[in-house]
């Protein structure tokens, strides 16, 4: 798992970001600073067009007192840090068990289909890039994929794709169920149990 | 002082010990593999299961505190079937190449699984392969075989010092690797491969050159450095294979340098193997009885000198001391490096807080001296002194891998802590047992004698010498030299006399003992005489070569930069016509008149130790009293610089050596990584 992509550039926090790492790193005491570690990268990765390089791996172990093979360690660890390019648009999938019960490999199916990419690829015009996620846990609302911090739920084949030609016209679609008329994880046709409760909490009507 | 019931015995650890020290403690052993006692516990093998009364599950016994009361089991059904389940899962995807593996026959896990596995591997999947990592010039690896017990990777950060190594990925996908395939750039780095329970990392000169049943093995010491580390050497046939090292609380705890591991090929090459003789202008075979009646032609009458080499042990240099003697002359020196401390008093010249005397330190002054280069091992002891208290430095500034306050680069800046300037010296003021380590650049400065005196008197004004504690201490680069100074190889001009009256045509011969630190060019217009094991820079404007053996083919007695005697074997025999070194002065002193009152080398030491009664202390740290040495004077500024540039390069035997030489270009001239340091 070499980090195979180096760019050559070179990575400073921009001074907004500056301001947050440094509030960051006040919650905690200045000899265990490295604690702030993980809000850093992720940081860093927003800013670095979504994916972790080499020197920001360094510029943050540089910033916390670290050991940049420290820093590679967390980076290569977690998988929401990505330590290769990606695309504009992340699709991350989940096909772990509940969302490929509900039919993850047909959404995963329509994906590929519309991207013409696979897992872990971009597409040739650096606009999107495709991800198998293990569970986002939202099993509730299977299958989903996560896009820029938002889930897109219960989803099937033609869904799939409205979203993505969705994206590609440059909407940002509407978050949470796309197949159904529930609201977020709240059970399909309405409520089932203690008959109008949830009408009067102002639920679904 | 918790008590435990172990399988029925009771026994009682001291507070703070795991349950696997108070097995160990019971006698009972418990199989491991990341659990080491020098390294911070880990816990991921699961091999020390063991099974706690009123615990659910089995416990790690290398991670559980023992507690008063415990009642533990180790060798009930359940831990049998947990351990068996553990080897089967180790054993996933390990493979099984144990005929082409070089830990083979030492190995943990085939002796772990020999005595604790159960049945076959029921396993049918896919096995992963990683790729081969890069850990430089000593460390090969076949990270397929890793079982990621974490050993190397605790041993870089906390031992070494170089946070180089570490894990990622995870899961199944967990690699152990250096940062960015740079090498472990460390001077202690061969110790992963001690440390490697498995095949994963091992010794890369060493490969498939022997199997661990063919060698021979002998307890000896190490020479490349003044510390005198206690070492393993492994022999076949007529060759060192590789060396070892050897449990020695007191000095080397169980680490040594890549330098005593690895350059042991150097006594491979460049061997003098036979006398030379320098006829019509040209070094020329020779058999032994024409080399002597060469010596004895060209030395009669004439005014002689000897140099003493840094590799020397003390029966050689006491022959030779003796035939000096009697051929009338007294000028005889063993400082190459032009070290300006006298013979006088012994306290003037050692270590005297002995090398395990830095773990009780809690203040440090290093003064031109480079201990990651010139002592690697020691350096680990420093490493953790500086967790506990303030460690500075004059001199040079370099990456020791932990942090050192600089305080000037020269002898002003130890008169300024002398006269208690700084916030060092409030430190010195306050600590309990401080300490100075005096280096070669120190002691061989133009001013070495000055600056000899200020750290006596820095010394004595800030209570580093008191009944039960002297933290003044000079740090040896030359395995040599503390015996050559209890033998009194000093004379007055020095090596740097000896070497100009040569020049100047003042003295005609110059027995050279193994020298070849110093610039040969000076010797040309005298009759040299050089003994050695190597050709190296000494045998350059040589008359006649005497060919010794080197460290490992000849029983020797060595005393270490603390002073401890130390006695070490023949391993095997040397190359040629090569011979012992006393044996050769002794001959030599036949045939010129003067026979040696020994035969033998026993009759030989047992009149060096009637000469020098605290020779016969072996592996004693001496007791010496505080006395006056050093001379005031008005220093100059010029800077402290350390002696050693290249570690892989400092004697003839290691320069000799293809491995040294690699690792010396791998690092470029040993300018190690500088990693920033774990605070």
């Amino acid at each position: 798992m070499n980090i195979s992509v180096r760019n050559s550039e070179s990575f400073v926090f921009t001074a907004e970001n500056m301001e947050w790492a440094k509030g960051q790193l006040a919650k905690y005491p200045s000899s265990r600073k490295q604690s702030g570690v993980m809000p850093l990268l992720t940081r860093a990765q927003e800013q670095n067009n979504g994916w972790v390089s080499v020197p920001v791996m360094e510029y943050v172990a540089d910033m916390l007192d670290m050991p940049y093979i420290r820093v590679q360690e967390v980076a290569s660890f977690y998988t929401m840090y990505n330590l290769k390019p990606v695309g504009k648009h992340v699709i991350e999938v989940c096909t772990t068990t509940p969302c490929w019960l509900r039919g993850s490999d047909d959404v995963v199916a329509a994906c590929k289909d519309e991207l013409g990419i696979g897992f872990g690829e971009t597409t040739e015009d650096g606009e999107f890039t495709l991800l198998e996620v293990e569970c986002a846990g939202a099993c509730v609302n299977a299958p989903v994929i996560a896009y820029k911090e938002e889930y897109y739920e219960d989803l099937d084949n033609d869904s799939t794709r409205k979203f993505i030609k969705a994206i590609k016209s440059g909407e940002l679609p509407v978050a949470g169920p796309q197949t159904t008329d529930r609201h977020k994880s709240a059970p399909q046709g309405g409520p089932t149990t203690l008959k109008d409760f949830c009408a009067v909490q102002g639920g679904q009507e | 002082m918790p008590t435990l019931t172990i399988d029925g015995i009771e026994v009682e650890v001291e507070g703070g010990s795991t349950v696997l020290q108070a097995c160990e403690a019971a006698g009972i052993e418990i199989p491991r593999f990341c659990f080491h006692e020098r390294l911070s516990i880990s816990g991921n093998c699961r091999m020390c299961l063991v099974e706690m009364e009123k615990a659910p599950k089995l416990i790690a016994s290398c991670a559980m505190p023992a507690g008063d009361g415990m009642v533990i089991h180790t060798k009930s059904d359940k831990v049998k079937r947990g351990r068996e389940g553990v080897l089967e899962f180790t054993l996933i995807n390990h493979p099984l190449d144990c005929p082409v593996c070089d830990q083979g026959g030492e190995c943990d896990l085939q002796d772990q699984y020999l005595a604790y596995s159960g049945d076959d591997n029921r396993y049918e999947e896919g096995r992963r392969t990683v790729a081969k990592d890069d850990f430089g010039p000593l460390v090969k690896t076949v990270m397929t075989r890793c079982i990621h017990c974490t050993r190397c990777v605790r041993f870089a950060d906390e031992i070494a010092g170089v946070p180089a190594l570490g894990g990622i990925g995870r899961g199944d996908h967990l690699e152990i690797t250096t940062y960015q395939e740079q090498p472990f750039a460390s001077e202690l780095s061969g110790n992963v491969v001690d440390l490697c329970p498995v095949g994963a990392l091992t010794n890369k000169p060493y490969a498939f050159t022997a199997r661990p049943w063919e060698l021979k093995s002998t307890e000896t010491f190490d020479i490349h450095d003044a510390m005198g580390s206690s070492v393993r050497a492994d022999a076949r046939g007529a060759q060192v294979m590789r060396f070892l090292p050897r449990v020695h609380e007191d000095v080397n705890e169980e680490w040594i340098s890549d330098k005593t591991r690895q350059a042991v090929d150097g006594l491979k090459y460049n061997r003098l193997d036979q006398p030379y003789v320098r006829r019509d202008g040209k070094l020329q075979p020779a058999s032994w009885d024409e080399a002597f009646d060469v010596i004895a032609s060209n030395v009669k009458g004439k005014k002689i000198a000897a140099l003493i080499g840094d590799l020397c042990d003390l029966e050689s240099m006491y022959a030779l001391k003796g035939l000096m003697a009697a051929l009338g002359s007294t000028a005889i020196d063993c400082r190459q490096d032009g070290a300006k401390y006298g013979g006088k008093h012994r306290v003037g010249y050692l270590f005297n807080s002995s090398i395990a005397g830095i773990d009780e330190a809690d203040t440090c002054l290093l003064v031109g001296t480079n201990p990651r280069k010139e002592a690697a091992v020691l350096n680990i002891r420093l490493r953790y002194l500086s967790k506990r208290g303030p460690i500075a430095s004059v001199g040079e500034v370099e990456n020791l891998t932990y942090p050192v306050e600089h305080l000037g680069n020269n002898v002003k800046a130890l008169e300024d802590v002398l006269l208690g300037k700084g916030d060092f010296a409030k430190a010195l003021k306050k600590a309990e047992k401080p300490m100075i380590i005096l280096g070669s650049g120190a002691v061989s400065h133009a001013d070495g004698a000055a600056i000899l005196k200020l750290a006596h008197d820095i010394a004595e004004k800030y209570g580093m010498v008191s009944d039960c504690w002297n933290g003044f201490n000079v740090l040896h680069t030359a395995a040599s030299r503390v015996g050559a100074m209890d033998l009194g190889l000093v004379s007055d001009g020095g090596v740097d006399g000896i070497l100009n009256g040569a020049a100047k045509g003042d003295i005609e011969v110059v027995f050279n003992l193994g020298a070849d630190e110093i610039d040969t060019a000076r010797l040309e217009k005298a009759f040299v005489i050089y003994q050695g094991s190597h050709g190296d820079e000494g045998v350059k404007h040589a008359d006649v070569i005497l060919p010794g053996v080197a460290y490992p083919e000849k029983p020797g007695t060595y005393v270490n930069m603390e002073g401890r005697v130390q006695l070490a074997p023949r391993v095997i025999f040397g190359p040629g016509d090569a011979r012992e070194d006393w044996a050769i002065l002794r001959a030599l002193s036949q045939k010129l008149g003067h026979t040696l009152p020994f035969d033998t080398i026993s009759e030989l030491r047992t009149k060096m130790i009637a000469d020098y009664p605290h020779l016969d202390q072996v592996d004693q740290v001496p007791k010496e009293s505080w006395a006056e040495f050093g001379v005031t004077a008005k220093a100059s500024d010029a800077p402290i610089t350390n002696l050693i540039d290249d570690f892989y390069q400092t004697n003839p035997i290691a320069r000799s050596s293809k491995v040294m030489a690699e690792c010396s270009s791998a690092y470029e001239g040993a300018q190690f990584v500088a990693e920033a340091v774990n605070g």
